[in-house]
């Protein structure tokens, strides 16, 4: 197994000599394409089992790939055109790529999972590998040589020992290659690469920081109107009239109705906003939510649809009936509902015409969007395009795919195309929730200090098999039938620890509902459970008085799961004792450090996270100063957009730990900005240090979404070796810090 | 029907509203074709409409055009350009400092006013005058040294 840490310095390294011009898309004005002249393309293969459906070299040598996975800020669009560089031994930027458009690319599922470059990227390399053993072929008949003779460079083949060469645009030159994607083509050596795993440069980067990239909230299309849609004042509320004459004196605005669903739409984006802002209107009804301050009790008193057994080894008689000198513990962990707070509030933009439809969407889901949206307009599937642009960061399902169809109900009833653009309230208040989830814990732990039992009860929320997407709110309001359910993601993996335990019982007690509409938020479930179980670890190594990291990696069985925790630990350097830490009772500001590790999913990525904090007595202010990271993530294709990927995951979890939940009303969200819905600020943001392990001869594991997982148990450990209290609710804001050190 | 002349990055513009109120932000993005200026908010609460008025750092989504006639205004387009990036830009590419990068127009254009009149600020002088720019993405420890970067590469 070949180990290679990669440093902060050789990744700039790596990436200060290669800033390159890649700018291959988003030149000039927005089009109506994800690339320019992309629609010569059309009518080409989709089957994700076709080397066409991924790429097509071109006269000149060029490569054109065709991706269903999607970059929405993660750094694919580089990551993708290595490996296929790689295989191809093409120079990045005489490749071209067209993401997530329902006529051009395959679907290979959404863009969610962290599984982009970990399935779509290796199918994508598979492609490309048998796309270069069919042009070896056809230089070896051309070139009259045996394949093994031959060597191929920046896209010519030639014989290793000279003689005449042919390049690929004079093999293939447009034409299709024919042929199904051989899962046995041989993939490129590790030792002979090239582009995989250098840090190079994002070809969107100079773009997005000179204005230059075209979002999809800048596409405009001759003749587009703007709207806006209007919300009822509570959820669930049916509209009893509306008064078309108080927006009468606004240039060109226009009422839209259909039954419940209500919007305007006006030629200027700011008489739109104005209009929505003057409309009267008339709604009843409302009042539906439960109470928000009750929250988990309701969760535990739900009714449960089904018991799900997640893990079952051994027996819990320790706990039932625990032996002599056994202690046990409980503890209930309560993680609250969060909004995926997109900086950039949903957009959608549909030009309907006739039985055709073109929807643009920054959707994470191109594919499923388009049946979608055929649903929402009446058309048959094919008869729908559904073209990605990139939006504002999503981290699961926003609003985005709602915007798109109301953007297509729009242009259906205006014969117009429409550009629906959300407001900061909408995107708040009606995007899809990541739920909130309880968890409840027991563990009994002999005199030993060995853990006899471990019982995991988790309640939430059930997801509805097999829907298609979350239900669409134009869809509900303009009567329009939709298949009715929840999505939630896979929120029950990690609800049981990675740990060698003889005795482990983790069941999930799915509930039939949750108070708002929910979507997978960014590694969904798994921030949540694996706060519980790497906190209730944290809990038991307290009690039986050993070191943290000690406790663990005497119980990990996993070697790489292993190296992660132990190089974590290395570069904090951390001093082995148990926790807490002893305190000065008469210090302002205690200091604490922590760690948690997840083996994502059980199979996927390991990451260990190492906090420092320091924790205000008189305030209850936690202060994150330093995090250290360590993954394994198998093969790093790029490895600064897998750091960057973890910066994002760390940042953005020590955000939802410290200061997010939803706030509600009986009819509607109430936290419905920045300021009721607070997000970590840059003078939180703590100093940040990797150990990001390069495995060159291992497959690329996800690395979207693992590193949250351990995120909040990590602060959570460290505010316990600060202080001995347990933080056992998210977020953890001040007051809630205080009243804990209070009741200490 | 309103006219406004405004300065926008040098070149005076002429355009006319329907509405006196109208924000800079729409008047920027929809009669301008200026859309590297972003709707985030329409609160003054996220950044990521930041322009340069007069060199300081001007939320556009509530500030009314009129309010800014006869002043200089520079938005994220006339400061640099992909091939030709002002040294904030240049900064940013070099510590790659964009995920989504919708938020990244309001980061440099606010790092901009920042080194106008601090043109050697500590990491902690950065962090505070950031804390109106919210990034969901976590870039948030780039932009830091991307801003720290051009610093030291103005002040040489």
């Amino acid at each position: 197994m070949a180990a290679m840490p990669i440093s902060r310095r050789t990744f700039l390294a790596a990436g200060g000599v290669l800033i390159v011009g890649l700018g291959l898309e988003n030149v000039g004005r927005p089009r109506a394409q994800t690339a320019h002249g992309a629609d010569r393309f059309l009518g080409k293969p989709l089957a994700p089992d076709t080397v066409d459906s991924f790429l097509a070299v071109h006269a000149d040598g060029s490569v054109t790939v065709f991706v269903g996975k999607v970059d929405i800020g993660t750094g694919s669009r580089i990551a993708m055109r290595q490996l296929v560089g790689e295989e191809l031994d093409v120079p990045l930027e005489r490749i071209a790529m067209i993401e997530g458009d329902t006529a051009l690319t395959p679907n290979q599922g959404a863009t969610a999972g962290s599984y982009g470059i970990a399935r779509g990227g290796v199918q994508l390399r598979q492609a490309a590998a048998t796309a270069r053993q069919a042009l070896l072929a056809q230089a070896a008949s051309r070139l009259g040589r045996p394949v093994g003779d031959l060597e191929i460079s920046d896209g010519v083949v030639r014989a290793r020992d000279g003689g005449p060469s042919v390049a690929y645009g004079e093999l293939i030159g447009d034409r299709a290659f024919n042929l199904r994607v051989d899962k046995a083509a041989p993939l490129k050596s590790p030792h002979r690469f090239r582009f995989i795993g250098k840090s190079l440069p994002r070809p969107d980067v100079p773009a997005k920081v000179t204005g230059r990239h075209r979002y999809l909230h800048d596409l405009t299309l001759p003749g587009m109107l703007h709207a806006r849609v209007i919300r009822p004042p509570a959820i669930g509320a049916t509209l009893v009239s509306v008064d078309d004459a108080s927006i009468a004196s606004i240039p060109g605005a226009r009422v839209v109705r259909i039954q419940d669903f209500l919007a305007v739409a006006a030629d200027s984006e700011w008489n739109a906003v104005r209009a929505a802002r003057a409309l009267h209107a008339k709604w009843t009804g409302g009042g539906g939510l439960p109470d928000h301050a009750t929250e988990f009790e309701s969760m535990r008193a739900s009714r449960v649809v089904r018991d799900q057994e997640i893990a079952r080894r051994g027996d819990l008689a320790a706990l039932s009936t625990p032996g002599p000198g056994t202690r046990t513990l409980n503890a209930v962990y309560r993680w609250p509902m969060q909004t995926h707070g997109s900086i950039g509030p949903s957009c959608g933009v549909a030009d309907v015409r006739g039985d055709r439809a073109t929807v643009w969407s920054s959707s994470q889901g191109t594919h499923t969007l388009q049946a979608t949206c055929a649903r929402a307009l009446g058309l048959e599937r094919d008869r729908v395009r559904v073209i990605y642009m990139d939006g504002a960061g999503s981290y699961g399902p926003n609003g985005a795919d709602d915007a798109a169809c109301e953007a297509a109900l729009l242009s259906r009833s205006t014969g117009r195309p429409v550009r629906v653009q959300w407001s900061r309230q909408e995107e708040h208040g009606w995007d899809p929730k990541g739920p909130a989830q309880l968890l409840e814990l027991r563990a009994a732990v002999d005199r030993d200090g060995e853990v006899a039992a471990w019982e995991t009860q988790a309640w939430l929320p059930l997801a509805t098999a097999n829907l298609p997407n979350v239900p669409i709110l134009a869809l509900d309001a303009a009567g329009i039938p939709q298949p009715q359910g929840r999505s939630t993601g896979l929120i029950y993996q990690n609800v049981d620890p990675p740990y060698t335990m003889p005795n482990v019982h983790a069941v999930v007690h799915w509930i039939g509902d949750a108070p708002l509409r929910t979507s997978a938020f960014r590694a969904p479930g798994k921030v949540a459970n694996t706060f519980a179980v790497e906190s209730f670890v944290d809990e038991i190594a307290a009690l039986a008085r050993v070191d943290p990291v000690e406790f663990r990696l005497r119980r990990l069985g996993n070697v790489r799961g292993a190296e992660v925790l132990r190089r974590a630990a290395a570069r904090m350097g951390w001093q082995p004792r148990p926790s807490p830490r002893p305190a000065d009772p008469g210090a302002a500001v205690l200091t604490g450090r922590g760690i948690a590790f997840v083996h994502y999913k059980h199979e996927e990525t390991m990451v260990a996270m190492g906090m420092e904090v320091k924790v205000e007595r008189a305030t209850g202010r936690i202060r994150v100063t330093r995090v250290v990271c360590a993954q394994d993530c198998g093969l790093m294709v790029n490895p600064d957009c897998v750091q960057s990927q973890v910066e994002g995951n760390i940042i953005q979890t020590l955000s939802r730990t410290l200061h997010e939940e939803v706030a509600y009303d009986r009819d509607r969200v109430t936290s419905v900005d920045w300021g009721s819905y607070p997000i970590l600020t840059f003078p939180e943001v703590p100093a940040l240090e990797f150990e990001l392990i390069q495995r060159v001869d291992q497959p690329p594991l996800g690395v979207g979404e693992a590193a949250s997982a351990p995120v909040p148990a990590a602060l959570a450990n460290a505010v316990f070796d600060a202080t001995g209290v347990r933080l056992r609710t998210a977020p953890f804001r001040p007051d809630r810090v205080k009243a804990a050190l209070a009741g200490r | 029907m309103a006219k406004l002349a405004l300065t926008v990055n040098g070149a005076r513009r002429e355009v006319e509203s329907d509405d006196p109120d109208v924000p800079l932000l729409y008047v920027l993005r929809n009669d301008l074709g200026l859309t590297g200026t972003r709707f985030g908010c329409g609160l003054a609460q996220c950044g990521a409409c930041t322009v340069l008025v007069d060199g300081r750092a001007v939320r556009s989504c509530i500030a009314a055009a009129r309010s800014v006639v006869g002043q200089d205004i520079v938005t994220i387009e006339g400061l640099g350009s992909p091939d030709r990036p002002d040294p904030v830009q240049a900064a940013f590419i070099a510590e790659q400092a964009a995920q989504c990068g919708y938020c990244t127009a309001g980061m440099v254009m606010t790092a901009r006013a920042v080194l106008a009149t601090t043109p050697r600020p500590t990491d902690q002088q950065v962090r505070d005058a950031f804390t109106g720019n919210l990034c969901r993405c976590g870039s948030q420890d780039r932009v830091l040294r991307a801003v720290l970067r051009a610093a030291s590469a103005e002040g040489r």
